[in-house]
């Protein structure tokens, strides 16, 4: 059925992120805390973390731009918020790859800071592109779902 | 789920529920009450989810400033407390030890950052627990166990030292079933320390234990204290009646006994001299004489302090931030003020005003107490009053570092002024607790608003001079919560609210309100500020410490100034020290403690009269000086503003603490504890 076609995919598809390192265990917590109370727990919690690393992440871009005369105080700290909230929810790779960035800041490398932020961004851009569809299919699933109920 | 509050600002707190008074036991721990404080909004709902899972009652906040309003606001209305380390408004230890000081609520920090040092800094500023991010549920289910330890060591103590509270502060009787509190032994020990050591300064307590059972001794706690001493008299004070006519709940004997012998130490500093305190004047005489000596540091005080017993540098950090500004002092504050060291020499041993203090002082984050007190006062530099102030904050920082577990006051001094920079050099954990004696019984009283407390407020816009001191100063303030807490710290003195308090003995110009008195005395540091510009240093009148509106006290220091004279007197002593200057009785009179021009002088002159001999003449001459002067802006300092100022400004601290405390009388106050 379309609904199980979903459902499995759905499955599926949260199994693969697990499986390249996208998410970890922490994002099985949030599931956990979904309840009936807050149904879309997960997800409001990822929209937040969304518009948290936006804004971060611009901050960081605009410091960068620096270029030669970075103050890798500042970079640094942004940069542990953004991973701070990277790890609450679970974003395995976002967050290595901030640590990488992190180091080289601790290291005053730029050229290495440049790099690893590009990476992080790429990262970031790849895990919320893959959760969006995946909350859109959830979404699907549910509404089927409860349109299944309903009848 | 309070999206709400995640997505748009979550700048307000969110309740989940009321804040009931105290937790159901039968629940328990379901409906604990926590509050929670991060800036970043993923994790904070996260968190709220988490804890709202375990059935908690869940209140957050993404910002520090409205953590602490929320908890002062209401005081019994959090069980504990999860904090974030990073916050962009306000340093994650930093409300670490505001809690501690003003709160003493269980206190978790959190951080992505696991590295050791940090966790260190937890554990050392006095977090019961240190969570790493992100973090999990089972983490958060189990932290009921730190409201019921504190409870529990708390409730030791009080059993231990036989005062009837015991438990009653602890609604959820039943886990103190076997809650051996070996993960909570820096309580434990503590307490049994305490106990121990009653009349030793033991300052050790508080650094040897991460922090133990802070017992905060702000301002009204002080105060409080203070009438019950004068209620019982002096001679008769003994720390189980004073706990029994205080009636505080969780308080233990030995708090009380702590305390008290750091107030003791005060007393006698600020009686040294002056007539008013027959007090100590046995004790600061000699010690006095020894200061003559000791030029540097503004000493007066601090050389005194220093002679007269081993105060604990950190209490002759405390007297000498009380004198020269009573800036909080910072516990962590070693008076690297003081060239005078020697004031210090006399490590803790009698500041240790009441070991809640102490904790704070030392244990806690030695923030603020001396702040702007250079560590290191050179003689020359006590010249300035800065330097004063700042060795003063120093001092009071150290003192309040050792002492931190009994000085509330210091601490609170300490903390409300970030100050210090003396402080910052004085973060030693272990302040000695010199400081807190002066500290203390300012701080307790309210003086320390006037003193001390000003420590942030005022007196750091007003020393000019002083900045460094007035940084320091904060500390001398006695760590009055925060010049907020001025008002409440005020000394009995009775007079203005706040800071004004300290002017009961009418040496203080009560401007402490918002900060002792900008004009005249630098609310915490003005002290030293008035100190340098009184230059009047009347040490005597040095309790005019912060602003403390004298006028309502015609009578600088008598009662409390008890103290604060002795204080100030070691404060007029080191500034006698100066050349020239110090030895001037007039200096004496000038109380060091210029501090704020409004100190009273008189007060100053209460307070410096017991100072060192020199300061018995003076004194004399103090007080009538100071009479008049009572509110004028009495410079006492004359114009040295060099070391004198300080100590005179010290010196009114300690006035302006000894007054505030509400008249203490010493006579026949004998100070037991007080090593000389």
């Amino acid at each position: 059925m379309e609904q199980n076609q979903s459902r499995i995919q759905l499955v599926a598809m949260k199994q693969s992120f697990f499986d390249q390192g996208l998410l970890d265990e922490q994002f099985i917590q949030l599931e956990e805390l979904q309840d009936d109370v807050n149904p879309n727990f997960v997800e409001e919690i990822v929209i937040l973390y969304y518009g948290d690393s936006l804004r971060l992440i611009s901050s960081i871009e605009q410091a960068l731009k620096e270029r030669n005369l970075l103050d890798f105080n500042k970079l640094d700290t942004l940069m542990h918020q953004f991973t701070g909230s990277s790890s609450s929810i679970g974003a395995k790779k976002v967050k290595a790859e901030c640590n990488l960035f992190r180091e080289y800041c601790r290291a005053g490398n730029i050229e290495g800071c440049m790099k690893s932020f590009q990476q992080c961004k790429k990262e970031y851009a790849s895990l919320r592109k893959k959760l969006e569809a995946y909350f859109q299919l959830a979404r699907q699933v549910g509404s089927s779902e409860a349109a299944c109920r309903s009848k | 789920m309070n999206l709400s509050n995640g997505k748009g600002s979550i700048s307000t707190v969110t309740s989940t529920a009321t804040m009931k008074s105290g937790e159901g036991s039968d629940q328990f721990p379901a409906g604990l009450r926590v509050l929670v404080v991060d800036d970043d909004p993923t994790c904070l709902m996260i968190l709220e989810k988490m804890l709202r899972t375990c059935l908690y009652e869940v209140t957050k906040c993404n910002r520090a400033e409205t953590a602490l309003s929320l908890l002062r606001e209401n005081k019994n209305g959090f069980d504990i407390v999860i904090s974030d380390v990073h916050m962009p408004d306000m340093d994650g230890f930093k409300l670490l030890e505001h809690i501690g000081l003003e709160m003493d609520l269980p206190v978790i920090m959190m951080s992505a950052d696991d590295g050791k040092s940090v966790v260190m800094k937890g554990v050392t500023h006095g977090a019961c627990d240190y969570l790493i991010k992100p973090v999990r549920i089972e983490a958060l289910k189990n932290i009921w166990q730190h409201v019921v330890r504190k409870k529990k060591n708390e409730w030791k103590d009080t059993e231990q030292s036989g005062s009837a509270d015991e438990g009653d502060r602890h609604p959820k009787a039943s886990d103190d079933g076997d809650y051996s509190s070996s993960a909570n032994e820096g309580n434990w020990r503590n307490s049994r320390k305490r106990r121990d050591d009653e009349e030793d300064g033991d300052d050790r307590d508080d650094s040897s234990t991460l922090k133990k059972p802070r017992v905060v001794w702000s301002v009204e706690l002080h105060q409080q204290f203070v009438a019950a001493v004068d209620q019982l008299g002096i001679d008769k004070a003994v720390p189980k009646k004073i706990l029994e006519l205080m009636n505080v709940p969780g308080l233990t004997r030995e708090n009380v006994a702590s305390h008290l012998q750091k107030y003791r130490l005060y007393l006698r500093r600020l009686s040294g001299v002056s007539q008013h305190n027959n007090l100590n004047n046995s004790f600061l005489s000699p010690q006095e004489a020894s200061f003559g000596t000791i030029s540097p540091m503004n000493g007066l005080d601090l050389q005194t302090l220093a002679a007269a017993g081993q105060l604990p540098a950190q209490s002759l950090a405390t007297l000498q931030a009380a004198g020269l500004g009573r800036s909080t002092v910072k516990p962590g504050l070693s008076m690297p003020l003081m060239d005078q060291r020697n004031l210090f020499s006399f490590e803790n041993p009698r500041l240790r005003f009441g070991e809640g203090q102490q904790q704070l002082l030392s244990s806690n984050k030695p923030s603020n107490l001396l702040h702007g007190v250079p560590t290191n006062m050179e003689p020359k530099q006590l010249a300035n009053l800065h330097q004063s102030t700042q060795s003063l904050g120093n001092l009071n920082m150290r003192v309040t570092g050792s002492s931190t577990q009994g000085n509330p006051l210091l601490m609170q001094m300490a903390q409300s002024q970030p100050r210090g920079q003396m402080l910052s050099e004085i973060t030693s954990p272990r302040v000695p607790r010199l400081p807190n004696i002066l500290a203390q019984p300012a701080l307790s009283n309210g003086i320390s608003d006037g003193l001390l407390g000003r420590n942030g407020i005022a007196s750091s816009s007003r020393a000019p001079s002083f900045n460094p001191v007035s940084q320091s100063s904060s500390y001398l303030n006695f760590p009055m919560n925060q010049s907020t807490e001025m008002s409440v710290s005020n000394f009995p003195l009775g007079s203005t609210p706040g800071i004004s308090s300290m002017t009961n003995k009418g040496s203080f110009q009560p401007d402490v309100n918002s900060g002792i008195r900008a004009s005249a005395g630098f609310p915490n540091y003005d002290i030293f500020n008035d100190l340098h510009q009184q230059k009047s240093r009347d040490w005597g009148m040095a309790s005019q410490g912060p602003m403390y509106d004298s006028s309502s006290h015609a009578n600088p220091l008598h009662g409390n100034i008890d103290v604060s004279p002795s204080v100030l007197v070691q404060q007029g002593y080191s500034s006698s020290q100066q050349p020239g200057h110090n030895r001037d009785p007039s200096l004496i009179g000038k109380s060091p403690f210029s501090l704020g021009e409004g100190l009273d002088h008189s007060n100053l002159q209460n307070g410096g009269q017991h100072f060192n001999p020199l300061i018995a003449e003076s004194s004399t001459r103090v007080k009538s000086e100071r009479v008049p002067d009572a509110s004028s802006q009495t410079n006492l300092f004359p114009d040295h503003y060099g070391q004198e100022d300080l100590m005179s400004a010290l010196l009114k601290q300690v006035e302006g603490i000894v007054q505030g405390e509400n008249e203490f009388d010493f006579d026949g106050y004998s100070l037991d504890n007080i090593p000389v």
